[in-house]
């Protein structure tokens, strides 16, 4: 069931049109992703959604609510991590959750969340001494203090250190198997592929696709690469005669064969009717970087 | 939002260079002063009163001048550049509130030091309390609200913490000169010394409230209209992010 409805959303800037007629929902329960480059209208059309922003154009439902008309009401179910939103220096972090939890009707215990989120140690610590991963846990806690029915993170993890980028992800796994509709918006690659149930691709303002990771993947290629080591000497012709495959290379020792569908089992079937054992075998497939350059034309940097 | 004020005011208390000056500084420089003998003898030019009595009032202006007009403004600025305020707009209590329980601190922090002050005046230097409690009372509430809501304005129009920090500077300075902390009021031109008693937070008000009669309610009234002018203009124009 559609808890987040978005309809032919446009929001200018003077004359700028910063997203323009972007539609999709998010299904309670899931983790939907808002991927694109820097500028592409992510943390716009989200702003929106959160009722930060009027909307020019198009209609939104969150949970029922219109966040512009019912902003209160949406306060209470909607829980934010803003992108480059801080605290005070010098509050403490048991302080700022019993504040924020003091702000809502009926609040998590904040104790508690800060246990999960692994921070029970530091409700004692000023702001300003947490690390960066640290800081965005205590920004989690407090998108999480109301109970909210939907947490927006917005690039939750930019600026963070791998493992500290990890430790992030498996929170927000949790987040979402504790029943909170999360939606992330984010410009890396590797997070929307490792998190995200479904995808939104936007770039220059407009929806480029709306699917699941592998969907997306899918929908551009389903082409596979395999690359092998033959120990001893192979007809590289018995390759070539497989329905699967459509292209076979020798570099030097190693063997490269592009194909489709159940490429992998129709190679190494091959190899072991020929008694050829393979060495660093290798599979690849296209990946979300891939589908992205498909779709929009243009790679997404960082 | 007694909790807002509460964790506000443990905030305020953190800073030890905004708690020395806005509660400890007058009332230090009072003592630093009172230890020349020259400025502890009766002087005709002040009516037979001794320097330091007249000068109560300008250190009353230097506590709520620095609240008003370099704490105030510093703090807010900073809490819309780091999206302090941002956050609290996607939560249920509204960012005002956040600005409110500012002004709530200052309230508080300015009566410290004043009380403080008038404590030092009675015991170091035998300096009457207030002849007229309640003017003065109004004065001082007046003031520090007319001189928060020129720093509120300061906040709003200023695009970043810096910049505020830059403007409020300005402001905090003619404050102070007007006020007489730089120059005593007595040496200035009489033009300056007009234009200091209509600036806020009032030193003559207070000046005549503490150690004369009530206060000029034409005083009262420039400050109570610049409050609600600045006030207004500043709750429409601000930016929240």
């Amino acid at each position: 069931m559609a808890i987040i409805e978005v309809v032919d959303l446009v929001k200018r800037y003077d004359r700028k049109v910063a997203v323009d007629g972007v539609s999709f929902t998010v299904d309670e329960g899931e983790i939907f992703g808002i991927l694109g480059p820097n500028g592409a209208g992510k943390t716009t059309t989200v702003e929106c959604v959160e009722g930060l922003r009027s909307p020019d154009g198009g209609t939104i439902r969150v949970d029922g609510l219109d966040p512009r008309r019912d902003r209160a009401e949406l306060r209470t179910r909607l829980g934010v991590q803003l992108q480059q939103s801080e605290l005070p220096d010098r509050i403490r972090v048991g302080e700022a959750l019993d504040l924020y939890s003091s702000f809502y009707r009926d609040p998590a215990d904040w104790r508690e969340l800060l246990e999960r989120l692994g921070l029970g140690d530091r409700a004692r610590t000023e702001y300003r001494h947490l690390s960066g991963g640290q800081k965005q846990r205590v920004s989690i806690a407090l998108a999480l203090i109301g109970r909210p029915r939907v947490a927006v993170l917005d690039e939750l993890t930019t600026g963070l250190d791998p493992q500290a980028r990890r430790d992030t992800w498996s929170l927000v796994e949790q987040v979402r198997d504790s029943g909170v509709t999360v939606v992330l918006v984010t410009h890396f690659m590797e997070e929307a592929e490792r998190l995200c149930d479904r995808l939104a691709l936007i770039d220059a303002g407009r929806l480029v696709a709306v699917d699941s990771p592998a969907g997306l993947v899918s929908r551009v290629s389903d082409e596979q690469t395999v690359r092998f080591r033959p120990a001893g000497p192979l007809d590289l012709d018995l390759l070539r005669e497989l329905p699967e495959v459509s292209h076979v290379e020798q570099h030097g020792p190693r063997v490269v064969v592009t194909g489709k569908g159940n490429l992998l089992h129709a190679v190494t079937s091959v190899l072991a009717r020929n008694h050829v054992v393979a060495a660093d075998l290798r599979i690849e497939q296209a990946g979300l970087d891939d589908a992205f350059i498909r779709l929009t034309g243009r790679a997404l940097t960082e | 939002m007694l909790k807002i004020v509460k964790i506000e005011w443990k905030l305020f208390l953190r800073e030890p260079v905004s708690v020395a000056f806005a509660i400890f500084f007058p009332s230090l420089l009072l003592l630093v002063l009172g230890a020349l003998p020259a400025l502890r003898t009766p002087d005709p030019q002040f009516g037979d009163l001794r320097f330091i009595d007249a000068y109560v009032s300008t250190l009353v202006v230097i506590a709520l001048a620095f609240l008003g007009l370099n704490k105030l403004p510093a703090t807010v600025a900073t809490y819309r550049e780091k999206g302090v305020l941002r956050r609290f707009s996607t939560t249920p209590v509204s960012p005002a509130r956040l600005l409110l329980a500012q002004l709530a601190v200052n309230l508080i922090a300015g009566a410290l030091s004043i009380t403080l002050l008038m404590v030092v005046c009675r015991v170091v230097f035998d300096i009457d309390l207030p002849h007229h409690p309640l003017g003065f009372l109004v004065t001082c509430l007046l003031g520090m609200l007319s001189l928060s809501a020129l720093g509120l304005l300061v906040a709003a129009w200023s695009p970043t913490a810096r910049s505020a920090g830059g403007w409020a500077t300005v402001a905090f300075m003619l404050v102070m000169f007007f006020g007489g902390a730089y120059l005593p009021r007595f040496l200035m031109p009489d033009f300056l010394a007009r234009v200091g008693e209509y600036l806020p937070p009032g030193v003559v008000a207070l000046q005549e409230s503490w150690l004369g009669a009530a206060p000029d309610p034409v005083h009262l009234g420039v400050l109570a209209l610049i409050t609600v002018v600045a006030g207004t203009v500043a709750a429409k124009s601000f930016r929240w992010e």
